[in-house]
């Protein structure tokens, strides 16, 4: 039976060459999407293990998540160094990093940060960074690179390379009266970590600064400028960092607050982060909470109130080491990663945060904000999968054609081997296992075709997006998906097979011509 | 002993009609040949079919082998069918997809009597076969159906309807497709494969010029009281 379905199916070889074709599109796609999503999912999943919280001005969790883990974007305003000396005295808290974040070069995202972030950092569940060569930066000049970025430009350690000001590939500023040079070079985590450029706090800071001597000494810069490439200055960008150097110096003004801010407070954030800290020490006066609303957030104040009192005690000295370990404490950074050392705290943690009195702060849980950014990102997933779905629709369908047009060709056919004893249910079954063979090709093409278009595709999506489709066996739920597809072609497949039932009956040995 | 044995047998394709087929007896007995000619309309194919047991006639008793086809349904209607009748058509009675050879043997495949019949080696009766009826190239045996000339597919059909000795072998207008010589020769060689096998044959014409190679000539329209006399 088989071997003569095999041998009529031979016998139209374009068509059904044809309808197998497009039954590996789709095959292709709904596996292909279905693999982009996972890996995209796991990806990100992979890029933030060892962090319990990432601790950034107040804002949006995805945002602050994307801007620091994945260099997409950036956070808000800054953190003030004071607010990463209270997270480090915080209990539970067993380690922080430092971040900052804004720079990037030739598009990469570059990172400031301590030494520490290397023996803190995770990825992929709980690997932690590995140098291929070199070793952390031990000087502001140094700089630690992603193997991506190793093999994208061809560093070395001992590369000097130069970043730019802001995100993105396009360059606002390039910071080349800085040049790092390249002190190591981690290992290929799969992962964002590398497409990442890290430099110390210092190294990163300076460049800031620099900019702003800049004006004072022009030609010195010019000439410098000759020896890299030339970028556009402009120092708008600069202006957060500005901001926050005044918002240092605001808390002096602690005073002038006299909590009539309050109902602000409800309202925005972004316009908040400014006054709080005067705000809440206007609470330390003992100002009538009661007056307020969201009551939690108040009372929180004496909490936090709490932990200063930690760091007095013997919090602080533990942690005075790291302190000295880190060396610059620049005035202002992006965000802290925070590691528990009970992750069951880790709730508890976060609140003392959001109600830290000094400074607006949100701390974000990575998994709960990469689920929150799946929330978001998947109305686009849904659409894709509804368009690949749509396709091998459109494939089944195709075949359905197929086997249906040739069945008026074909009722000489079927008219003979029903004159050779071949009964109307054989036949039917005949269709049926055409349409099985036809899907079984499908999807071993479709199979081979994705793993070809993986092969060839990977390096090029890893490269723009940090995104790997990897291959291999199909995993269980892409199992399911081919079997979906299997299920859903042989059941169509009973449109012709009853089809073709119906006609052999009619027809019995008749011919019509 | 009879092969066929019709009573009675009325069929109306369109019951608002006179029915095509008004057999009130038609005896045919084993090895006996048989020539079934009438103009065209008259009704030859659907006296064929109605004998193979694929339309069911609304009146009248049809026994091939003393079994009652008219009776049966089905699945047990097709095997029988493939046990006891060899069929040839008028014109493309071949799979196109399959070999000469496989062609051949096509009624073993879907039926154990014709597989026994045909001996322990099926293939070999049937390039006996094949040869027998002057196809004795073994290039032509493995080469594809759809390479042969129309007389030589006649000639393959004639094999398949042979092989493993049916009771009764249907024709129905094998020649018209074939020239004046090709036809002799073909029924000659039909003729002779029967005869060797044991096999009753009705064979359906309207060519009267090979009616006396038969034992008996039957024009359905005498047979046929109810027919298209007209
Ligand atoms: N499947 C069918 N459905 C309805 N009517 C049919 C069917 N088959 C045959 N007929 C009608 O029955 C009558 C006899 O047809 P049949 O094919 O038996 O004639 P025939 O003698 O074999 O003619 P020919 O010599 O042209 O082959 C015709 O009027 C035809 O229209
Ligand atoms: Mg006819």
């Amino acid at each position: 039976m088989i071997n003569l379905c095999l041998k009529s199916l031979l016998n139209r070889t374009f068509i059904a060459g044809l309808t197998i074709f497009s039954i590996a599109l789709s095959v292709a796609l709904i596996l292909g999407v279905e693999r982009l999503r996972t890996q995209a999912r796991a990806g990100f999943a992979n890029s933030a293990s060892g962090i319990d919280l990432i601790v950034a001005a107040r804002g949006n969790d995805v945002q602050i998540l994307l801007s620091t883990v994945f260099g997409v974007g950036s956070t808000g305003a800054g953190v003030n160094w004071e607010s990463y000396e209270m997270l480090r005295a915080t209990p539970k808290v067993a380690w922080a990093v430092p971040v900052m974040i804004g720079d990037n070069h030739r598009g990469y995202p570059v990172i400031g940060t301590s030494a520490s972030y290397f023996d803190h950092f995770r990825h992929s569940g709980g690997q932690a960074l590995a140098f291929e060569s070199g070793a952390v930066f031990a000087s502001p000049e140094g700089a630690v690179i992603g193997a991506e970025i190793a093999e994208k430009f061809g560093y070395e350690v001992g590369t000097q390379i130069i970043n730019a000001h802001g995100a993105g590939s396009v360059a606002f500023h390039l910071h080349d009266e800085a040049p790092f040079t390249v002190s190591g070079i981690l290992s290929p985590t799969g992962t964002a970590a590398d497409r990442m450029v890290y430099v110390s706090l210092e190294g990163f800071d300076d460049l800031h600064k620099d900019a702003t001597t800049m004006p004072v000494d022009p030609f010195s810069d010019l000439a410098q400028r000759d020896k890299a490439p030339v970028g556009e200055r402009e120092h708008d960008a600069h202006d957060e960092g500005h901001e926050h150097d005044a918002h240092d110096e605001g808390h002096e003004h602690d005073a002038h607050d006299e909590g009539h801010d309050h109902d602000a407070h409800d309202e925005g954030h972004e316009h908040d982060a400014h006054d709080e800290g005067h705000e809440h020490d206007a609470h330390d006066e003992g100002h009538d909470h009661d007056a307020h609303d969201e009551g939690h957030e108040h009372d929180a104040h004496d909490e936090g109130h709490e932990h200063d009192a930690h760091d007095e005690g013997h919090d602080h000295d533990a942690h005075d080491e790291h302190h000295e370990h880190d060396g610059h404490a620049p005035a202002s950074i992006n965000a802290v990663y925070v590691g528990l050392t009970d992750r069951a705290g880790v709730l508890s943690v976060q609140r003392a945060v959001a109600e830290y009195r000094e400074e607006a702060l949100t701390a974000v849980l990575p998994n709960v904000a990469l689920l929150q950014l799946w929330s978001i990102t998947g109305t686009a997933e849904s659409a894709l999968r509804l368009m690949a779905a749509a396709v091998a629709l459109a494939g089944v369908i195709g075949m359905l054609v197929m086997l249906s047009a040739t069945l008026e060709t074909r009722r000489r056919e079927f008219a003979i081997l029903r004159s050779v004893g071949a009964t109307p249910i054989s036949i039917l079954g005949m269709i049926v296992v055409e349409a099985v063979l036809l899907l079984i090709a499908g999807i071993v093409l479709g199979y081979a075709l994705l793993t070809a278009v993986t092969f060839v595709a990977d390096p090029i999506l890893s490269a723009n997006l940090g995104l790997r489709l990897g291959h291999g066996m199909p995993t269980l739920r892409e199992g399911l998906l081919i079997g979906v597809v299997f299920c859903s072609g042989v059941i169509a497949s009973a449109v012709p097979a009853v089809r073709v039932y119906k006609m052999t009956l009619n027809d019995g040995l008749s011919m019509r011509l | 002993m009879k092969t066929i044995e019709i009573r009675s047998l009325q069929h109306s394709w369109d019951s608002a009609q006179a029915p095509v087929l008004n057999v009130s007896a038609f005896d045919l007995v084993a090895g006996e040949h048989v020539f079934v000619h009438g103009p065209s309309g008259s009704g030859k194919s659907t006296f064929l079919s109605a004998i193979a047991g694929v339309i069911k006639v609304q009146h009248g008793a049809i026994r091939v082998v003393g079994s009652d086809v008219g009776a049966m349904v089905g699945r047990k209607c097709d095997r029988f069918r493939v046990d006891h009748l060899g069929i040839i058509f008028q014109v493309f009675n071949l799979l196109p997809w399959l070999s000469v050879l496989e062609n051949t043997l096509l009624p073993c495949r879907f039926s154990a009597r014709r597989r026994e019949n045909a001996g322990p080696d099926p293939t070999a009766s049937a390039t006996r076969l094949l040869s027998s009826l002057g196809l004795d190239d073994p290039k032509i045996w493995n080469g594809p159906a759809s390479a042969l000339s129309v007389g030589q597919q006649q000639r393959v059909a004639a094999a398949r309807a042979l092989i493993g000795a049916p009771d009764v072998v249907l024709a129905d207008e094998p020649t018209s497709a074939l020239d004046e010589d090709t036809k002799e020769r073909f029924v000659d060689l039909l003729l002779h494969e029967c005869r060797a096998s044991g096999a009753s044959l009705v064979f359906v014409s309207h060519d009267r010029g090979l009616e006396n190679r038969f034992d008996r000539s039957v024009d359905l329209r005498s047979l046929n009281d109810g027919g298209s006399n007209d």
